[in-house]
């Protein structure tokens, strides 16, 4: 029996946009196992970026209960949940988030530099190793600039996994890219999940939703599918059937 | 650890925005190097000032007898016989805040040299008057203390005798002159001194041994007045005090009796020189605050334009863990580093202004550590106070809408 990494339960966010409430989440249960590759799709509005937010400690729900990695996060404090993000959570942006003019070691260092325990040393071998697992040891010295946008969020992707999370949170890692460029972070992701990463993923599309092991379907506010994926494509031999550009 | 990644964060973001750092830091260069440049001429022209004073004798403190009415008329001061010498002594003995004394009895005469003569005045004082008068001689020597005590007959001259008498030019040193009947010998020239406040010529004047004076020219043996310096200008309202507690101690007066003496110090240049030392230091200081606090404005501005530019940043490094503590003082560090960065060239800047100042255009400076340390000071405080609420702002931002900022 696996541990539990995500377990959520009656979770509800309401928001209040003046007399008006918008119930973004409707109470909504599930738990995710560890080393779990789950999809959380849905159209825009259907509450899965609040689901994230949720997941990600930005955001505290309404009412329900969260707890990830056993730690319950309803009644936090900012400051605690700055270092539930920390320490438990690796974000992975649709935008990259990289700082500019910034090295992809310095980028990758980021999440390390707030957290007191892990020294300069141990920081910058931490960083490289990282780095190194997302294939871009050549590309230690390069700012994003230098880098292109697959690159770019191979550095971010190196970002989340350096503090060791409890899971990778990423939000649509794959809507400013090709197809091709987005088959490549998807087979990096199958990668880092056969090392046993837990993975959640939000997107819209389907097709991103197949090399996921499970797949949640939210649609204003509420679950409305959560299967597990019978048929999972392997985003490498895939890969290997689109004919290279140029 | 933690403080030092913060350092290194924000010295990474003011490493990424040179110009603009620049551009920021120039405010407080500015400001800086401004009021340590205007502190060093305003406290060149104070001690300028304070030296032109002093030279005046500003620290003189005269005691005089107080002239008595003898059947309803007011006798002349000169007349007095009620300060004596033992009165020069004990002020001499007693006196803490008067650093040079001196007995003083004038006459006036016919200053006759060949066949020249001159209207003049002769001072009988000891050679310590010159110190009193911040005068000096421009050649030969003053008398000593010894011809006082022999009650010598010489003589140190002014400017003016020299002129009126010595009319072919020779070197009036060695020369017997004669005060009235009374031969002297010529052994010091006084330095040019001009008119003092009231008018009077103070080069036409003859200094001699008070001993010689008395006896010789006014045949008396009382003093007509002591003058002496008190130790400082600031000192002279106490040392004036003193003198007056010596005096009625040794002329046995009671508090309530009419005193048979009065003491005299120079107030009203004391009074000119403090009020417009004061003036100065409170209009420099309106300088200075004025150029601070646009440098600090300066400073605020760009950091409030920092942190909405930075917004994406801020909103990254919340979410990857970062405590609204951390972005506070990573944001609060860049504004101390930029004005204390700012204030470190300011101050070099101001030293090397003021530098040229005094060389190129030779004005009056006086760079003052303490100029160096409040400006410094209160750049830095600048800092803290004008970095503090764009920090607070990038601090409370909300992770979520601050990732989505464009």
């Amino acid at each position: 029996m696996k541990n539990i990494a995500i377990q959520i339960e009656e979770l509800k966010r309401d928001f209040k946009m003046g007399e008006e409430v918008v119930h973004a989440l409707r109470g909504i249960s599930f738990t995710i196992k560890e080393g779990e590759f789950v999809t959380i799709m849905g159209t825009s509005g259907s509450g899965k970026s609040t689901l994230l937010n949720t997941l990600g400690c930005l955001d505290q729900p309404s009412s329900g209960i969260y707890k990830i990695d056993n730690v319950p996060v309803k009644n936090l404090d900012k400051n605690q949940l700055a270092k539930i993000r920390n320490e438990k959570i690796g974000f992975i942006f649709q935008a990259y988030n990289l700082l500019p003019r910034t090295t992809a070691l310095e980028n990758v260092e980021l999440p390390l530099l707030y957290n007191t325990k892990v020294s300069t040393e141990e920081r910058r071998e931490r960083a490289i190793e990282a780095l190194t697992k997302v294939g871009l040891a050549e590309r230690l010295n390069h700012t994003p600039s230098q880098l292109s946008g697959g690159q770019q969020q191979r550095v971010a992707i190196a970002r989340s996994l350096v503090n060791n999370p409890v899971v990778l949170l990423a939000d649509e890692a794959t809507g400013n890219l090709d197809t091709r460029t987005s088959y490549e972070i998807m087979a990096l992701f199958q990668e880092l999940h056969d090392q046993g990463k837990t993975i959640v993923f939000v997107t819209h599309e389907s097709d991103i939703a197949s090399f996921s092991n499970r797949t949640i379907v939210l649609k204003d506010g509420n679950i409305i599918k959560d299967d597990i994926n019978t048929k999972i494509r392997n985003a490498k031999e895939e890969l290997a059937a689109i004919p290279k550009a140029d | 650890m933690r403080i030092f990644n913060l350092l290194k964060i924000s010295f990474k973001a003011i490493i990424l925005n040179k110009v603009r750092t620049l551009l920021t830091m120039l405010g407080v260069i500015i400001g800086v190097a401004s009021v340590i440049a205007m502190l060093a001429i305003g406290e060149g022209s104070k001690q300028s000032i304070k030296s032109q004073i002093s030279n005046m004798g500003s620290n003189m403190i005269t005691v005089m007898p107080y002239a008595e009415r003898q059947a309803g008329v007011r006798l002349d001061r000169s007349e007095m016989q009620s300060l004596t010498l033992d009165d020069y002594k004990t002020l001499v003995s007693d006196a803490k805040l008067l650093t040079d004394v001196s007995p003083k009895v004038d006459g006036s005469g016919q200053v006759i040299y060949g066949a020249e003569n001159w209207p003049s005045s002769i001072y009988g004082v000891t050679p310590n008057y010159l110190d009193i008068k911040v005068w000096d001689v421009t050649s030969g020597s003053m008398f000593t203390d010894d011809e006082v005590s022999s009650a010598a007959k010489v003589a140190v001259i002014g400017q003016t005798i020299v002129e009126n008498i010595f009319t072919n030019g020779e070197d009036p040193i060695g020369k017997m002159i004669r005060f009235g009947n009374i031969p002297f010998k010529v052994i010091g020239v006084l330095s040019e001194k001009g008119e003092n406040t009231f008018g009077q010529d103070q080069d036409d004047v003859v200094l001699a041994p008070y001993t010689t004076v008395q006896k010789r020219i006014l045949a008396i043996d009382y003093l007509q007045s002591v003058v002496a310096s008190a130790i400082s200008e600031e000192q002279s309202e106490n040392a004036v005090a003193e003198v007056k507690v010596i005096m009625n101690k040794a002329h046995n007066i009671k508090e309530g009796d009419t005193s048979d003496y009065e003491v005299r110090s120079m107030e009203e240049l004391i009074s000119t020189f403090s009020s417009t030392s004061e003036m100065l230091t409170v209009l420099l200081v309106a300088i200075a605050s004025i150029s601070l606090l646009i440098g600090g404005i300066g400073i605020m501005n760009i950091m409030y334009v920092s942190v909405k530019e930075r917004t994406r940043e801020i909103g990254l490094r919340l979410a990857v863990g970062a405590k609204g503590a951390d972005i506070l003082l990573q944001f609060l560090i860049e504004a101390i580093l930029i004005s204390i960065t700012g204030g470190v060239i300011g101050v070099v800047l101001g030293l090397s202004t003021t530098f040229i100042i005094e060389n190129v255009l030779h004005w009056p400076t006086s760079v003052t550590s303490s100029s160096i340390i409040i400006s410094f000071g209160v750049c830095a405080i600048t800092g803290i106070f004008f970095g503090f609420y764009p920090a607070r702002k990038a601090a409370a931002l909300d992770p979520i809408t601050a990732m989505r900022y464009e």
